[in-house]
């Protein structure tokens, strides 16, 4: 398909295929066999600028939109959503700083981010806190010039690794949704620690890990926006960040396409290769035709962002719902046929079926995403007064 | 520090075809990619950049396409790049191509430090490079795995030997030649790419390198290839180590089960 992309944004795409190529394939099964953190690859993205993304150029970004940034993690996961997912979480935790950040804030944050010396991560999940942001139990106190943070978030992708960490925090519970903030908080401050390194079963050599912070103490002027801010930066956050979930989802359905095909035309079984079967024929043009659809609604919801709407709350939620459930589907289905050697760790499928089944969990569960369009449905039609 | 990078065009596939009666390779149809070996070369010369200050420049000699493989050069980082482009340069040795390149970094003002692979994979010569050192009178080393600035002066080189490594230490300008091993080449940049894209590659010719037509191309060749074909395997080869002996057992043990002894 052509999706009449500039030159610029095909350069873009070339870039981050290279990478994928020469340097994420090759480690992806070790990265993934040893639970182990890819700092190199995480310094070959650094060195390619693509870390700048999203960032202004006037902090040392390239400037690019939504789409640019779509186009960039569905090219590196189609090698792996782990390396994919730890570059997309760095975003996630510099988009607050983006979207909210005063230009002191963004000028010290930003550049550094963008060069990809240091990483960022989002802390919005705890324990009591999913789907339900409502519970966030970790409390931002303040105290004369500072804020003081006590509590423990969950499962944050990249906790550990990163240096910059954009939180949300209760600074005063009796308000309730209007009740949270949200603070930049640094690995180098006193009463920040992390957990141990989550064991799970996909993505496994991103890093997931707890982030504890007990009496952890920081400058007033590292709150993001206004007081009570909190959950609206939070959810603005994940209105930009869910169609990167769904880019990875549609990088991962294609590589395992790429995988299936490659597979039922070189495996023969009753004396001809199965891909002329129409059994499988068939699986394939479903995947195929499945990543396509899923493909046009991603470029499409990005473009509609990059056009700088009002709200597009629903249109984000699409694009993460859509391809992530065709990504669970289309890997389910390359490991039924590779099959046998599908099920083996010898052959990448395995890993993409494990990888695939975070991308309907992370950035809100597929069935919170169905909430949403739906709740916009809802308010979509009650404008009309129909 | 002034810093010259010379790359070549190879063909990137391994099935070359060759013309019958010149015995040079057909290019046509074939993609070409920058000779992996120089592109340790450029990875080394953009490091001792970021060491010591100064530029990049790459070099290639080459038909008018050679200037894609510089383009793809400056994306990695290089400051800029230089064609050397004449019909009068086709066909030439490794000594006519050494000469010209020779000419050319004469040409932009020379170097401090002169960096190449250390050979091509289409003509596998290993050439080149020592033989440009010997038309600039330059000290050179080639088969370079490391190399470490003493100051901006003097270079310690570590040459890869079959099993080992000599030290060896060089005073600036010299030409060195780098195996694989010496580093892991950068990816391209995106802000270089576009930076790249529209970045003029200036093309020096036969006038503009002040040379006769007799002393470049085919004219300008000693040698030509008369026949290329693959050698005869090696055959299998072991190193062992231990006290004369083991060695000595293990050798007679070896030799019987070869039924030699």
């Amino acid at each position: 398909m052509n999706y009449l992309l500039t030159e610029e944004q095909q350069m873009l795409q070339e870039l981050a295929t290279q990478i994928a190529e020469e340097r994420i394939k090759p480690v992806r099964a070790e990265l993934d066999e040893e639970e182990r953190f890819p700092t190199e690859i995480v310094q070959d993205l650094a060195q390619s600028d693509l870390f700048g993304v999203i960032i202004p150029e006037a902090y040392g970004g390239l400037g690019l939109g939504c789409l640019e940034n779509c186009l960039v993690l569905e090219a590196l996961s189609r090698a792996c959503v782990g390396v994919a997912t730890t570059y997309a979480a760095s975003f996630l935790g510099a988009y607050p700083i983006l979207l909210f950040g005063s230009e002191a804030q963004k000028g010290q944050y930003l550049p550094e981010l963008a060069r990809g010396d240091k990483l960022a991560a989002f802390a919005l999940t705890e324990s009591q806190a999913g789907s339900d942001a409502g519970g966030i139990q970790t409390v931002a106190v303040k105290d004369g010039d500072d804020y003081v943070l006590d509590g423990t978030k969950q499962w944050i992708t990249n906790a550990g690794e990163a240096e910059t960490y954009t939180v949300i925090a209760i600074t005063d519970r009796a308000k309730g949704a209007r009740g949270a903030s949200a603070f930049i908080v640094e690995s180098s401050d006193t009463g920040i620690s992390f957990g141990k390194k989550e064991k799970k079963m996909g993505i496994r050599s991103s890093a997931t890990r707890e982030i504890i912070f007990q009496n952890c103490r920081i400058p007033a002027d590292r709150r993001l926006g206004k007081e009570g801010q909190g959950f609206i930066i939070a959810l603005k956050t994940l209105d930009y960040s869910r169609p990167g979930v769904g880019a990875l989802a549609v990088g991962l359905a294609q590589g395992a396409l790429e995988e299936s095909v490659h597979f039922a035309r070189q495996r023969h079984q009753f004396g001809t290769p199965i891909i002329s079967f129409q059994a499988i024929q068939h699986m394939l043009a479903d995947m195929a035709t499945e990543i396509e659809a899923a493909r046009a609604l991603l470029y499409a919801v990005a473009r509609y962002i990059d056009s700088q709407p009002k709200d597009f709350t629903k249109q984000s939620a699409m694009a993460k719902l859509f391809p992530t459930d065709v990504a669970m589907r289309v890997t389910t289905d390359a490991v039924q046929i590779l099959a046998g050697h599908g099920y083996m760790r010898e052959y990448p499928v395995e890993k993409m079926m494990r990888d695939a089944k975070i991308l309907q969990i992370f950035e809100g569960t597929n069935q919170i995403q169905r909430n949403i369009i739906g709740q916009a449905l809802n308010k979509e039609f009650s404008k009309k007064g129909k | 520090m002034k810093i010259i990078v010379c790359i070549k065009q190879v063909p990137e596939t391994q099935e070359i075809r060759l013309d019958p009666v010149t015995h040079t390779l057909l290019r046509e149809g074939v993609k070409s990619i920058i000779n992996p070996f120089d592109l340790y070369a450029l990875e080394e010369g953009l490091r001792a950049r970021e060491r010591q200050g100064g530029t990049v420049t790459v070099l290639s000699m080459g038909p008018p396409q050679a200037g894609d493989a510089l383009r793809e050069a400056l994306t990695y980082g290089a400051d800029d790049a230089v064609l050397l482009s004449d019909r009068a340069f086709a066909g030439a040795d490794t000594w006519a191509t050494a000469f010209t390149l020779a000419r050319g970094i004469t040409k932009l003002g020379g170097a401090d430090l002169i960096l190449c692979g250390k050979q091509a994979i289409d003509g596998d010569t290993a050439q080149v490079g020592p033989e440009m050192a010997a038309f600039l009178d330059l000290p050179y080393v080639a088969w370079a795995r490391k190399l470490t600035f003493v100051d901006s002066e003097v270079l310690q080189v570590e040459r890869l030997l079959d099993h080992g490594y000599d030290g060896i230490e060089v005073r600036l300008p010299a030409l060195i030649t780098v195996v694989k091993e010496i580093n892991e080449p950068r990816v391209p940049s995106f802000k270089a790419k576009l930076r790249a894209k529209s970045q003029k590659i200036p093309v020096l010719s036969l006038p503009d390198l002040e040379l006769e037509p007799d002393q470049v191309g085919l004219p300008g060749s000693f040698t030509q290839v008369v026949k290329v074909f693959p050698p005869p395997a090696r055959g299998a080869r072991e190193l062992w180590e231990g006290t004369p002996t083991e060695l000595a057992n293990r050798l007679w043990t070896r030799l019987q089960e070869l039924k030699i002894g």
